[in-house]
C-alpha cells in the first residue's frame, strides 16, 4: 500500500508490506492486486519485487551513497547514485568532453599539463579513483584518479566536481598502483606499471635488467591549495618488476605502503622470436614479491636530501632505500592483483590470480620480521626478503581467479573471483572474528555475477569504518544481460545486497555502462559530500577556484580593440548574451571573456561558436576566457547550447569576421 | 488667568501626590506609548512584507522580502524573470521610501515620545501618523506594484503574451506559470499591533487627563 501510493523513506518496510501482501494473499486494497498482476504479467518473482523495493528510488528521493567510478579508457570519472544505480554525471578528466566544454574552450591548460613531452594525449585509461581521507576515512573533499596509459594523476575538487590538475609522472610511462592516499591524504601514491628506462628514454630490451626501472611516486598533496605540489614530491626506485596494485597502511599499519608486483621473473617476451610470451614468461615463478615501503622513513630520507635528481625529479635510489631500511619485500602468490589493508590496518590481503586462496599477512608479524631481520634471503637487487612463514597470518581458499578484496563493518571480507565469475564472502579472524557467526578465516558464500568480475566496491569498504550494506561487482562482460548493442557490449555493474549475514547476498540490480571499461570505484556516504549548487560568486573561475578580476560583470559588457587584439567582455543571462554582435577582422586575436551572471540553481548556459570548435558550459557564476585567432572570415551565429529558458533559441548572436583585404 | 497656547497643547500637569495615588491611571497611557515605541523599533529589523512565487521549476519557491530599508530574497532571479515581461528591476521601486524608511520610523518613535508628555487632546495629532503607518505602507506598496505592473516595457520579449497586471499585495494571484502568495511580514504585524495599542493608549489617555483638563478649564473659567 505504502509502496504504491506514497513515498516513504522506509522502503524496506514498504517492501515487507508488499511481500506480506503477496505471500499471504491479504491484498485487501486494489493496489496490492495491481502489484500482483504486474508481477505476474512481467514474470517477476518475489525476490525480484524485493530487489526492486531495495533499489527503486522514486522521483525526488536521493541516493544514500555516491559512487565515483573510473571511466576506464573513456579517460573520465563516472558519478553514480547507490542504490538507484543512476548515472548522475560524468566528470571530464583526461579526455575532451563537449558537454562540459572540457577541451573546447575550458580546461585546455589542465589538459595540456597532461601532455607528454609536449605531445597531445587527449585520452586516458583511468583505473583507480581515490577519495581524500582524514584519519583513514573518506572526507568528501577531493578525488584523485590515475591514468594507466601515460602515468598521470588527476585531482578533482568535489566542491564543483571538476578536474583541477593533471600531473604527468616524469619518470615512467605507465602506472597502475595508483591512486591510493595515505590516511590523511599527505601523499597520493602512484606506482609505476611496465618498467621502462628513466624518463621512458630508449634502451634496447636486451638491457632490461640494467636499464629498465620500477618506481613508486609519492605526490605531496596540499589540501588548502587543492593541488599536488610537484616540488614537494619524490619517488623511490624499485626493481624492474611490474609493480601492480598498492594500498596505504592505516591505524596498525600507518606509515606503510604495500605494493604488489608481477613479472619478478623480469621476462622480456618475444613471442615472434619463439621466446616465451610475456603471459608465460611473467608467470613461471611460484611467487612474486609484495613490496613493503615505510613511507614516513622515505619522507625523512627525501627531506635529508639523500636523493638523486632524475629527469629533474628527486628519486630515492634502490640502494639508498635498502640501506635506510625503508624497503622490504615478502613472497606472495604469483601474479597477484589486489593488495588490500583490513579496516584496522592489522591485516593485508593479497590475491594471486592463479592461486585459489587469499593470503593474509599480519602487520604485527611484518613489523616483528623487519625489527628482527627475519629474512629468508635477498632478491636479486639486494632487497631483504621477509620470511613468508613468519609474516603470514592465514590463507583462505575462496575460489578461482581471486582479484580484489573489500571489507564490511562486521568482520566479513569480500573478494572478487574472476574465473569463477563470483563474489566470495569470507570471515576475517583476529579481533574481527566475533563479528560473524561463522568460524574465522572461512569461506561463507559465493554469489555468481554476470560475468567476469574485476574489482568490487563495498560502501566505504576500504576505509577504517566500512559501511557494508552495498557491494558492487564491476563486471567486464555482460554477454546476455542486455540488448546487444552490436558486437561491442556494455560493462555490467551489479549491485549486491550485503546487509544480511551468512549466505544471503543477492544481486539486486544490473547497471550497464556503455562508455569505457571502468576498473575500480569508491562508494562514499552521500552526506559526506557538500558540493556547491552554484559558484560562490559571479565571475568565478573554476580552474583557479577564485574570483577572476577580469570577469565581465553586468552593465560592464564591452568590446575593446587594441591593435590586432579584440577583447570581448560578455555576460550570459536568460535569454540573451550581451553584446550580441561581435565584429572582428580576419587575423585578429580574439580574447573572449564570458560570465554567466545567473544565481539560480541549474541555470547553466552553453556558449558555442561554429567553425571555431568552441563550446562552453557556464554554470551559474562561472566565468571563462577563450582565445582564438579569427582566421576564417564569415558570419557565425553563436548560441547558447544548453536549453536554458523558453526563449533559449533566441539566445544567440553573431560573430562577424570581416575578410582581410 | 487664561492658560497660554503651550499650556493648552501640553495639557494639565499632574500633581505628584495625585499621580502616586493613581499610578495605574496615569501610568497606563505612557506605558502603552512606550510599548508602541518598542514595537516600532523592533519592527525596523523585521520583514514588513513577503511574497512567495510558486512555479514548477522552482521547488523551493522564489521569495521576495521587503524591509523598511531594503529588499531581500531572490531579487536577482525575480528581476531576471521580470525582464521577460518588461517590468523594471525591483530595486527601482520605492527607492526614496527605502532610503528614508529608517528615519521616518525614528521620527514616528520621537512623535510617540513627545505624545507621552502631551496631556491634551492634541496628543491624538502626534499619535495619528503612527496609527496610520501600516496602512500607508500597504498603500505605497500597492501604488508601486500597480505602477510597475501597469507600465511594462512594450518591447520586452513577452510583452505580447502578458497583459499589464497588478499582483495582489496581500493574498494570492497568478502571473504566467507563477502563483504569487503575498503576506504581511512580522514587522508589519508589529506596526499594526502598535496602532491597536495606540487606540487603547488614547482611550486611557482620555480617561486619565480629560477630567483634569475639564477641572482646570473650569478653574480657569
Amino acid at each position: 500500500m505504502l509502496f504504491l501510493t506514497g513515498r516513504t523513506p522506509r522502503r524496506a518496510t514498504a517492501a515487507a508490506l508488499v511481500l506480506i501482501g503477496l505471500l499471504t494473499g491479504h491484498a485487501a486494497a486494489q493496489s496490492m492486486n495491481d502489484v500482483q498482476k504486474i508481477a505476474k504479467d512481467r514474470g517477476l518473482s518475489t525476490a525480484d519485487l524485493l530487489a526492486a523495493a531495495k533499489t527503486y528510488t522514486p522521483s525526488g528521493q536521493k541516493d544514500d551513497y555516491i559512487m565515483f567510478s573510473s571511466g576506464g579508457h573513456s579517460g573520465q570519472v563516472f558519478v553514480i547514485g547507490v542504490p538507484s544505480m543512476r548515472h548522475l554525471r560524468t566528470i571530464a578528466v583526461f579526455t575532451p568532453e563537449p558537454w562540459q566544454g572540457w577541451g573546447y574552450g575550458v580546461g585546455e591548460e589542465i589538459l595540456e599539463e597532461g601532455y607528454v613531452d609536449g605531445k597531445a594525449n587527449l585520452w586516458g585509461d583511468t583505473h583507480h579513483p581515490a577519495l581524500s581521507e582524514t584519519n583513514g576515512d573518506y572526507d568528501g573533499q577531493f578525488l584523485f584518479i590515475n591514468d594507466k596509459i601515460n602515468a598521470r594523476v588527476a585531482v578533482i575538487d568535489l566542491r564543483d566536481f571538476e578536474t583541477k590538475q593533471i600531473i604527468k609522472n616524469p619518470l615512467t610511462v605507465s602506472d597502475h598502483g595508483g591512486t591510493f592516499v595515505t590516511p590523511n591524504t599527505e601523499y597520493v601514491i602512484e606506482g609505476g606499471q611496465y618498467s621502462v628506462p628513466w624518463g621512458f628514454k630508449y634502451a634496447p630490451i636486451s638491457e632490461y635488467k640494467e636499464r629498465y626501472k620500477g618506481s613508486v611516486t609519492l605526490w605531496k598533496f596540499n589540501r588548502k591549495k587543492g593541488r599536488i605540489m610537484e616540488d614537494e614530491s619524490f619517488a623511490i626506485e624499485l626493481p624492474p618488476y611490474w609493480q601492480d596494485l598498492a594500498d596505504a597502511g592505516k591505524l596498525a599499519s600507518d606509515g606503510f605502503i604495500f605494493m604488489n608486483s608481477i613479472n619478478t621473473e623480469m621476462a622480456t617476451g618475444g613471442i615472434e622470436d619463439k621466446k616465451p610470451p610475456f603471459e608465460a614468461g611473467a608467470s613461471c615463478n611460484a611467487t612474486d614479491f609484495m613490496h613493503i615501503i615505510d613511507w614516513r622513513k622515505a619522507e625523512e630520507v627525501y627531506k635529508a636530501g639523500k636523493v638523486t635528481r632524475i629527469e629533474g625529479f628527486p628519486v630515492i635510489m634502490l640502494e639508498t632505500a635498502i640501506e635506510e631500511g625503508l624497503l622490504h619485500v615478502t613472497p606472495e602468490p604469483r601474479s597477484p592483483h589486489g593488495v588490500d589493508v583490513a579496516p584496522k590496518g592489522d591485516f593485508v590481503v593479497v590475491s594471486g590470480k592463479l592461486d585459489p586462496h587469499v593470503t593474509i599477512y599480519s602487520v604485527k608479524n611484518i613489523k616483528a620480521a623487519i625489527a628482527n631481520k627475519t629474512y629468508s634471503g635477498k632478491e636479486p637487487f639486494g632487497i631483504p626478503i621477509l620470511d613468508f612463514d613468519s609474516v603470514i597470518e592465514a590463507q583462505v581458499e575462496v575460489g578461482l581467479g581471486p582479484l580484489h578484496t573489500q571489507f564490511g563493518p562486521d568482520g566479513y571480507a569480500y573478494t572478487s573471483l574472476f574465473l569463477d565469475s563470483a563474489v566470495a564472502r569470507w570471515t576475517l579472524g583476529g579481533s574481527y572474528g566475533s563479528g560473524t557467526p561463522e568460524p574465522d578465516w572461512t569461506l561463507v558464500h559465493k554469489t555468481p555475477v554476470q560475468y567476469n568480475v574485476g574489482h568490487i566496491g563495498v560502501a566505504e569498504g576500504d576505509t577504517v569504518t566500512p559501511d557494508g550494506t552495498h557491494l558492487i561487482s564491476f563486471n567486464k562482460w555482460s554477454v546476455d544481460r542486455f540488448f546487444p548493442t552490436g558486437p561491442l557490449l556494455p560493462q555490467n555493474f551489479q549491485l549486491i545486497d550485503i546487509s544480511q549475514q551468512g549466505t544471503e547476498m543477492p544481486v539486486i540490480y544490473d547497471m550497464p555502462i556503455g562508455m569505457g571499461e571502468p576498473h575500480y570505484a569508491q562508494i562514499i556516504k552521500a552526506d559526506k559530500l557538500n558540493p556547491w549548487k552554484v559558484y560562490p560568486d559571479i565571475g568565478w573561475d573554476p580552474a583557479t577556484m577564485t574570483l577572476d578580476p577580469m570577469a565581465p560583470k553586468a552593465k560592464m559588457e564591452r568590446v575593446v580593440r587594441n591593435g590586432n587584439t579584440v577583447e570581448v567582455y560578455m555576460t550570459a543571462i536568460r535569454s540573451h548574451f550581451n553584446p550580441e554582435h561581435v565584429t572582428v577582422k580576419q587575423g585578429d586575436t580574439v580574447i573572449w571573456r564570458i560570465t554567466n551572471v545567473e544565481r539560480a540553481v541549474d541555470a547553466t548556459h552553453g556558449f558555442s561558436i561554429p567553425v571555431y570548435n568552441i563550446n562552453l558550459s557556464l554554470e551559474p557564476g562561472e566565468t571563462a576566457t577563450i582565445e582564438f585567432i579569427a582566421d576564417t572570415p564569415g558570419t557565425f551565429p553563436f548560441y547558447c547550447s544548453e536549453f536554458c529558458s523558453a526563449l533559449h533559441l533566441e539566445m544567440m548572436g553573431y560573430l562577424l569576421v570581416e575578410p582581410a583585404d | 488667568m487664561k492658560p497660554s497656547l503651550i499650556d493648552r497643547v501640553i495639557g494639565p500637569r499632574v500633581d505628584p501626590a495625585e499621580r502616586s495615588r493613581h499610578t495605574l491611571r496615569y501610568g497606563t497611557p505612557g506605558f502603552l506609548l512606550l510599548c508602541a515605541r518598542v514595537l516600532l523599533l523592533v519592527s525596523l529589523f523585521l520583514p514588513y512584507w513577503n511574497m512567495e512565487l510558486h512555479a514548477p521549476q522552482y521547488p523551493d519557491n522564489l521569495n521576495l522580502t521587503a524591509y523598511m530599508n531594503h529588499l531581500s530574497g531572490d531579487v536577482a532571479e525575480i528581476n531576471g524573470l521580470n525582464h521577460y515581461i518588461g517590468m523594471r528591476p525591483l530595486e527601482e521601486a520605492a527607492q526614496f521610501e527605502r532610503s528614508v524608511g529608517v528615519y521616518v520610523m525614528i521620527g514616528l518613535v520621537v512623535l510617540l515620545e513627545l505624545a507621552s508628555f502631551i496631556h491634551s487632546r492634541w496628543a491624538v495629532l502626534l499619535v495619528l501618523p503612527v496609527m496610520l503607518f501600516p496602512g500607508v505602507f500597504l498603500l505605497d506598496l500597492y501604488l508601486w506594484m500597480s505602477h510597475f505592473g501597469m507600465n511594462l516595457d512594450p518591447d520586452a520579449p513577452l510583452s505580447s503574451a502578458i497583459e499589464p497586471f497588478v499582483p495582489p499585495i496581500l493574498g494570492t494571484g497568478t502571473i504566467g506559470q507563477f502563483k504569487t502568495v503575498a503576506t504581511p511580514g512580522i514587522g508589519l504585524w508589529l506596526g499594526t499591533a502598535a496602532s491597536v495599542i495606540l487606540v487603547i493608549a488614547l482611550f486611557f489617555h482620555r480617561r486619565a487627563y480629560r477630567p483634569l483638563s475639564r477641572s482646570s478649564s473650569a478653574t480657569a473659567a
